[in-house]
């Protein structure tokens, strides 16, 4: 149970997501690390490149921050104090509600991410220098996958959890596990 | 019976057919054959196998080749203003053309050489000479842009240099014109013996590569062809070889002719630092120029040196000794152990090679065969290592192979012959069109040759190529010496005539080039490196435009209050930090060039405006979708107007 508690805190050293863009153009692909608290260049000058491209049709710049870089560690860090009074306390019962808890949070989480990726792909500012529609005459959005591989004009983007999530995941996963064990003992 | 021995016929003839056809094949195919097409071929997408640095000769420049493939992959603005990338044009490297004859726009280049450590090729920088106007250049290779300059003082024709000594301690730069020492109003015919020769030694900077003139040795006033230092156990040592030691003055091409042996001459620099320790050298007035750029202004200075120090060798014993040799010697080259210096005899039938061993061995024993102005000369037969007979007409340079072999161009017979060090035989021969000068190896001329290719560059290619009226390029020819037998792979046309040629690995140079300048580090007095600091000033009639230039705009594109008069510098920042997307600029009747600006950096162009009216600017390289709309209005009003200062974008 400690382990799975203390295995998110690795979100601090490692990034959550990582966006990657490839085309011919850029035989080094451009990439975004997206961190608990930051946006982070996957090579250098990757996110300034990514804004230039995305001007043309009318994307807004990546921010330098989003509120979100504010709240996600204190959830983190609260989360973090609740589970290790949960471990302290050794009731394999609030094991399972700490599970439940951390899984509502990811969602959030992940919902809030969709969100903004939908509003950075479909907001567009209407003097866009270039401009797409749909077959059916929708204007065209070019929002990044959520989770996968797609291609968006001349790029393939793909986007992909990293190393953070899945110490996340993993700890989530041994809370879990912990309750598990915690009422085979008990029985 | 008979119908047997028709298809006996039959089966003759076909097979006769057959082996017709393999025969000819083999003759006018031998290129496909040997699959020498596949040896150079480099796919698309692939790089090739080497760099190659070949000057450009009158040209003024340096040419950067891929090998095999011998695809032109940059020409790098050296000793000539060069108005597609405004080097010599705007006014951060102008500085760099600077002389104490003035602003020199051009030169003639002749032999680049790579910086080394420990005898190996390191890909750090690349130095070579300006022949004319006696000039040294410093090519940093993580830029591939001239970083330095270096004016000669006291020479005059700086054709034997820059070679490299095995540690970059010294870049060497000897003089092929004795000259008088200081300059002075002297009747031609008074030559012999007032006139004297300079032997420079430019240290240079571990770190950063930065040249300074240590001291100068001062010789008899022979002609000093060309030079390579020792290497190995002859480090410490570097050999020139001389001709018109008749110190004729006119009419060489028969009163420099007439001495059976001109020499080699051996310099002792170790012995020479001895001598600059113990104080033994004169400091000369004298003036010279020396230009830097720096990376981080993105800018070049200009300082004028007032004082050289000088080592007379004359009259400090064991400077100098000569080495005789055969017929006007012109390539001096040493092989890879550092024993055996090669003087190419140009007008001999044979090829000399001195052992250095033996050299030592007779100044050790003071074995001497009279002296030339107090320089003790050897005994011929005393330094002789070997000599290769009659290997072709008109040998001119050598290089090295890693197996103990050596490559020699022959101008007038047109050939390479390939050789054996040491026992002196001649291996191979084959033709080249036409009349090589030097000839480069990978390595070549160092401790550590890669002897897969042989790279002779021709002076003259008559029909070999389409022609283009009377002038004709020169050319290379790419030979495969991994084989007992040298191949011929290939010939491609060169820039200029080059002379010699530094060929090294790719990979010991492709990692370290850069790739953008950081903007964060640009340190330039007028950059405007963010859109904030975008402004216009003017101060009398000099007007400053502090422009920025990024994906699709120019910031700003709109400027009026201009004047005729006015003198206007356009100081234009790439913002952009992406590989290969640099911006141009252009305005309308700029007496310069354009401006051609890398992700980072700054440069500035300065336009004189003079008809009254509204006038364009753009972007001259196609960065983007939207580079043609990268473009702009400037307006003049005429002198005595009061338009306002005013600059804009997007309003």
């Amino acid at each position: 149970m400690f382990l799975g508690v203390l295995l998110p805190l690795l979100l601090f050293v490692f990034p959550l997501w990582k966006i990657t863009l490839e085309a011919p153009q850029y035989p080094t692909s451009l990439g975004m690390l997206i961190y608990i608290n930051d946006f982070a260049d996957a090579h250098p000058h990757d996110i300034k490149n990514i804004n230039l491209m995305n001007h043309y049709v009318g994307m807004k710049y990546i921010p330098n921050a989003i509120p979100e870089f504010k709240i996600f560690p204190y959830g983190i860090v609260i989360t973090t104090v609740i589970g290790l009074i949960i471990a302290f306390m050794g009731n394999h019962k609030w094991y399972l509600y700490w599970f439940i808890m951390m899984v509502l949070v990811s969602a959030a989480g992940l919902i809030d991410f969709y969100i903004w990726e939908h509003d950075y792909g479909h907001n567009l500012d209407p003097r866009a220098i270039l401009k797409f529609t749909n077959e059916d005459g929708t204007a065209m959005g070019f929002q990044p996958p959520f989770f996968g591989t797609k291609h968006i004009l001349n790029f393939t983007a793909h986007s992909y959890p990293r190393l953070g999530a899945y110490f996340l995941a993993l700890g989530i996963a041994l809370g879990l596990v912990a309750y598990f064990v915690g009422k085979r003992e008990k029985s | 019976m008979k119908k047997f021995s028709y298809i006996t016929m039959a089966f003759v003839a076909l097979a006769t057919a057959f082996s017709g056809c393999k025969d000819q094949g083999g003759k006018s195919n031998g290129a496909l054959s040997s699959n020498a097409a596949e040896r150079v071929y480099v796919e698309p997408g692939k790089y090739d196998e080497f760099y190659a640095f070949l000057s450009g000769g009158f040209s003024g420049q340096l040419a950067v080749y891929g090998i095999p493939s011998g695809r032109l992959l940059k020409v790098v603005p050296v000793f000539s203003q060069d108005p597609e990338k405004a080097y010599g044009y705007n006014e951060e490297t102008k500085p760099l053309l600077n002389t104490t004859h003035g602003f020199i726009p051009w030169d003639d280049t002749h032999h680049p050489d790579m910086s080394q450590t420990n005898g190996v090729l390191d890909g750090r920088w690349i130095f070579m000479n300006g022949n004319n106007t006696p000039r040294v250049a410093r090519v940093d290779l993580t830029t591939f842009e001239t970083a330095e300059i270096m004016e000669i003082p006291n020479s005059a024709c700086n054709h034997s240099s820059a070679f490299v000594t095995e540690n970059t301690e010294y870049v060497i730069a000897g003089t092929r014109f004795a000259v008088p020492i200081p300059q002075k109003d002297i009747a031609i015919s008074e030559r012999k013996g007032n006139f004297k020769a300079s032997l420079s030694f430019i240290s240079i900077d571990k770190d950063n590569g930065g040249m300074d003139l240590a001291f100068q040795i001062r010789v008899p006033g022979f002609d000093y062809d060309l030079v390579h230092p020792g290497r190995g156990k002859s480090h410490g040592w570097v050999f020139f070889t001389t001709y018109n030691t008749e110190e004729a003055h006119t009419l060489l091409e028969v009163n420099a002719s007439q001495n059976d042996k001109d020499f080699i001459a051996a310099i002792n620099w170790k012995k020479a630092e001895e001598y600059i320790k113990e104080g033994k050298f004169k400091t000369e007035a004298t003036q010279y120029a020396h230009n830097v750029y720096d990376e981080e202004t993105h800018m070049a200075t200009s300082t004028i040196k007032k004082e050289v120090r000088v080592l007379d060798s004359s009259e400090l014993p064991g400077l100098v000794y000569y080495l005789p040799t055969p017929k006007s010697p012109h390539g001096c080259d040493v092989d890879p152990t550092g024993e055996y210096i090669v003087g190419n005899g140009k007008l001999s039938a044979d090829l000399t090679v001195h052992s250095f061993s033996k050299m030592i061995d007779a100044i050790e024993n003071k074995k001497f065969d009279g002296e030339a102005y107090g320089n003790p000369i050897l005994n011929f037969e005393d330094v002789l290592g070997g000599t290769v007979i009659q290997p072709g007409l008109g040998p001119l340079h050598t290089e090295f192979d890693d197996k103990g072999n050596a490559y020699t161009t022959f101008f007038i017979s047109s050939e390479v012959v390939k050789w054996k060090v040491g026992t002196w035989e001649i291996l191979d021969r084959k033709p080249t069109y036409y009349s090589p000068g030097h000839l480069s190896v990978p390595g070549g001329n160092s401790r550590k040759p890669w002897g897969k290719y042989v790279l002779a560059m021709n002076k003259i290619t008559k029909d070999r190529y389409l022609p283009t009226g009377p002038e004709l390029t020169q050319s290379a020819q790419l030979y495969d010496i991994t084989g007992e037998k040298m191949e011929l792979l290939s010939d491609f046309p060169t820039i200029g005539e080059p002379h010699y040629a530094s060929m090294v690995p790719a990979d010991i140079i492709q990692p370290k080039s850069k790739k953008i300048y950081k903007l964060s580090e640009n340190k330039h007095p007028h950059a405007a490196t963010t859109d904030a600091a975008v402004k216009v000033e003017r101060d009398g009639n000099e007007v400053r435009v502090y422009m920025t230039m990024i994906r699709s705009h120019l910031n700003p594109d709109n400027i009026e209050g201009i004047k005729v008069g006015d003198k206007v510098y356009f100081h234009l920042t790439n913002l952009e930090q992406d590989f290969d997307v640099p911006h141009g600029f252009a305005v309308i009747g700029a007496e310069n060039s354009e401006l051609l600006v890398m992700p980072g950096q700054t440069e500035t162009l300065v336009w004189y405006p003079k008809k009254v009216g509204v006038w364009p600017f753009y972007c001259t390289d196609f960065c983007s979708a939207l580079h043609q709309e990268m473009q702009g209005y400037i307006r003049v009003s005429p002198a005595n107007s009061n338009t306002e200062l005013n600059w804009s974008l997007g309003e």
